[in-house]
């Protein structure tokens, strides 16, 4: 097991690379740079500006620079964000990002595990179709949507929530959020659940259970390890996503995480805030993905790492 | 969704000839009621966008500058209770001041008191207002220093209201549903055509190619994929067309990783077997035998990819990235109703759910497509 996770561990690096190359080059294509404003600045002032940053080396040297500083763990100054390092942003943003994600999983996967578990008992009956109902609204309906909706009703008719903001993580303020963020969880969790329940009810181990007249609770013991699996490869990609922020969800409840880091850098062309996130998310979707492959092995006995 | 006996609809004989799968498929899915209502739906939403825009009698960019964020109601406009205000402002225009204002039915009366005697070019300011057909004059008094005009309604509906800069929901949200399925089914179809291609040019070479070629998917399934769409719409500045071939080249990875499963099998196959001994070249297999074979979970996963398509158009047009002004999409007007959410929710609710009956439509769908063309659940 641990020479699996020294190998997987070293074979992400490859990847990382790839990424980080690929992302270095394109952001760079991209016309406009970091100090255009509305009106320029004089070519003097530009100029300097330019050498600070080293924007007037080669690209292959800056990529060098880049490259070289990301080893020791140095991901630069942001070109917009003034004064403060990208290190610095991200340890600003990233625990309250981090935070509202973890709240949204742990939920998402607590109803969404137990009604796909109750819909899968009651396959083709009034319950099963309430929760695949509520599982198809969860998907098709986007977070900007929910989002304003939940203002109007419990921030601004019912006035039990703050509309918006942070306020330093209180719980009041983290309550919209967070369920926005867990809505679509949970109806994945909840379809996923209840698919791989449904097969696992069918199998023959169950049928003994059953035939024996085992209580339900040792049956839904026996069949949550087999449904587990989907449910678990699932959850590597979208633990990665929640946890790194999501845009919407920051912007509308004003929230200072990392889910707005990405567009912004994008749009200001603050190359190091823009090759900073990504950064950031590649290494969350492959310490998730190698998470997933060693929860699989604990899971499933007949999967074997050699 | 388990008995294949024939529906009272088919003909007798159809017990004796085989089915094939696709129609077997379709049998199965018009029986599925979800799906059915689901494609009736979808169907009236698509002919509704197409044809509804020119019914409206509202362009979709067509400011009424005196009907800014009115509520959507179903009786016309102007209000009664408008026309009072409206009056007044344009006598106030006219340097007047309008007295004895009798609201009817179709029309208003109003006298107009003024100083100097009125000239009576200046009733052009009627027709301008977007309340007022244009005015006429039916009494005179005092030199032309009292003149009653009646000036008759220039009658609209806004089923939907209209938006903070007076333009009629209904007909945005028609023309915005025209955008966000065309960008739906277009950017799918270029996601499918790159997708089926790579899978099956992948899973029939085998060996090492196939090897470099899922490397290549797997390394951009690591790329945060929201990252690449904004910098290619960064690249393409905003440009309606590129926008949907930019998502179509993101969203394309699932689909050569299906398709390419598939092949893998289908190449096993004594059909392919046998062309390959008979020496057709590799691009006619793949072409004639492979592809089609790949079909069936392929449109299941179309069925599912095209919500998934509008849905990233609508994040997209969300944080501004989208369709510019004055042409919109469902997530352009989900986006201003959500800025607007005191006081004109209609703004939100409209479009939202428009967008979210046609998802459900096309999730239905290809559930009912994937449940019609499993062939273990008979």
């Amino acid at each position: 097991m641990g020479l699996f996770i020294l190998r997987r561990l070293l074979s992400a690096l490859p990847t990382l690379l790839v990424i980080v190359t690929i992302s270095f080059f394109l952001i760079r294509l991209a016309p406009g740079g970091p100090f255009d404003l509305e009106r320029p600045l004089e070519a003097k002032v530009m100029e300097n500006l330019r050498k600070i940053y080293q924007l007037d080396q080669p690209l292959w040297y800056q990529y060098w620079l880049y490259l070289s500083a990301l080893m020791r763990g140095d991901l630069g100054p942001s070109f917009y964000f003034r004064d403060f390092s990208i290190a610095e942003l991200f340890a600003r943003g990233l625990p309250i990002s981090m935070r509202l994600g973890f709240t949204a999983l742990t939920l998402a996967l607590i109803v969404g595990g137990t009604l796909g578990v109750i819909a899968a008992f009651r396959q083709n009956q009034p319950t099963d179709y309430a929760v695949v109902g509520l599982a198809t609204f969860g998907i098709t309906v986007p977070s900007f949507v929910v989002a304003p909706v939940l203002q109007i009703v419990f921030g601004l008719t019912l006035a039990w929530l703050p509309v918006g903001g942070w306020n330093d993580g209180a719980m009041r303020n983290t309550i919209m959020p967070t369920l926005t963020l867990a809505l679509p969880q949970i109806a994945v969790i909840a379809r996923l659940t209840r698919a791989a329940m449904i097969e696992v009810l069918r199998s023959n181990h169950v049928r003994t259970l059953r035939a024996n007249g085992l209580p339900l609770s040792v049956i839904v013991r026996h069949t949550l390890r087999g449904a587990a699996l989907p449910v678990v490869s699932y959850l590597g990609p979208a633990a990665a996503a929640l946890l790194t922020g999501s845009i919407v969800v920051e912007t509308i409840f004003g929230i200072p995480g990392v889910g707005r880091y990405f567009v912004e850098g994008a749009l200001n062309r603050d190359y190091t805030l823009v090759m900073g996130t990504v950064v950031m998310i590649a290494v969350f979707v492959l310490f998730f993905n190698l998470l997933v492959d060693i929860v699989y092995a604990l899971v499933d006995p007949r999967v074997r790492y050699e | 969704m388990s008995d294949l006996v024939a529906s009272g609809a088919a003909p007798p004989s159809s017990a004796v000839k085989g089915r094939s799968l696709w129609a077997d498929a379709r049998s199965r899915l018009v029986r599925n009621r979800a799906a059915l209502a689901s494609m009736i739906v979808l169907a009236l939403i698509a002919l509704a966008c197409l044809f509804g825009p020119a019914m409206t009698g509202h362009d979709y960019d067509q400011v009424y500058q005196d009907y800014t964020r009115t509520p959507a109601s179903l009786s016309s406009f102007p209000k009664p209770d408008q026309v009072a205000p409206a009056v007044e402002r344009i006598a106030s225009r006219m340097r007047a001041k309008a007295e004895d204002i009798v609201v009817g039915p179709d029309s208003v009366r109003a006298t107009l008191v003024t100083p100097r005697p009125l000239d009576e070019r200046l009733l052009v300011y009627f027709e301008r207002s977007d309340m007022f057909l244009p005015a006429r004059v039916v009494d005179k008094a005092e030199e032309g220093r009292r003149v009653t005009v009646e000036a008759p309604f220039q009658k609209m509906h806004f089923y939907f209201g209209t938006d903070s800069n007076g333009r009629d929901l209904l007909t945005r949200t028609l023309i915005a549903g025209r955008v966000s399925l065309a960008i739906g089914v277009l950017a799918t179809t270029v996601a499918i055509l790159i997708g089926v291609l790579w899978g099956a040019a992948a899973g029939y070479l085998g060996g090492r190619v196939d090897a470099v070629m899922m490397r290549a998917v797997d390394v951009l399934y690591s790329l945060p994929f929201i990252f690449f769409v904004i910098l290619l719409v960064v690249f393409f500045g905003r440009n309606f067309v590129l926008m949907f071939i930019a998502v179509g080249a993101v969203e394309w990875l699932d689909m050569a990783r299906i398709v390419r499963g598939q092949t893998l099998s289908i190449k096993r196959q004594e059909y392919v077997q046998a062309a390959e001994a008979m020496g057709v070249e590799t691009f006619g297999i793949l072409r004639r035998h492979v592809i089609p074979n790949t079909l069936g979970p392929v449109v299941v996963y179309m069925t599912l990819l095209v919500p998934k398509v509008i849905l990233l158009e609508s994040f997209l047009s969300f944080l501004g990235l989208g369709v510019q002004e004055p042409m919109t999409s469902w997530g352009v007007l989900i986006s201003e109703g959500a800025k607007n959410i005191q006081g004109a929710i209609y703004m939100l609710i409209w479009p939202s759910v428009f967008l979210t009956a046609t998802l459900f439509c096309l999730n239905f769908i290809g559930d009912g497509l994937r449940d019609a063309l499993d062939p273990k659940d008979r």
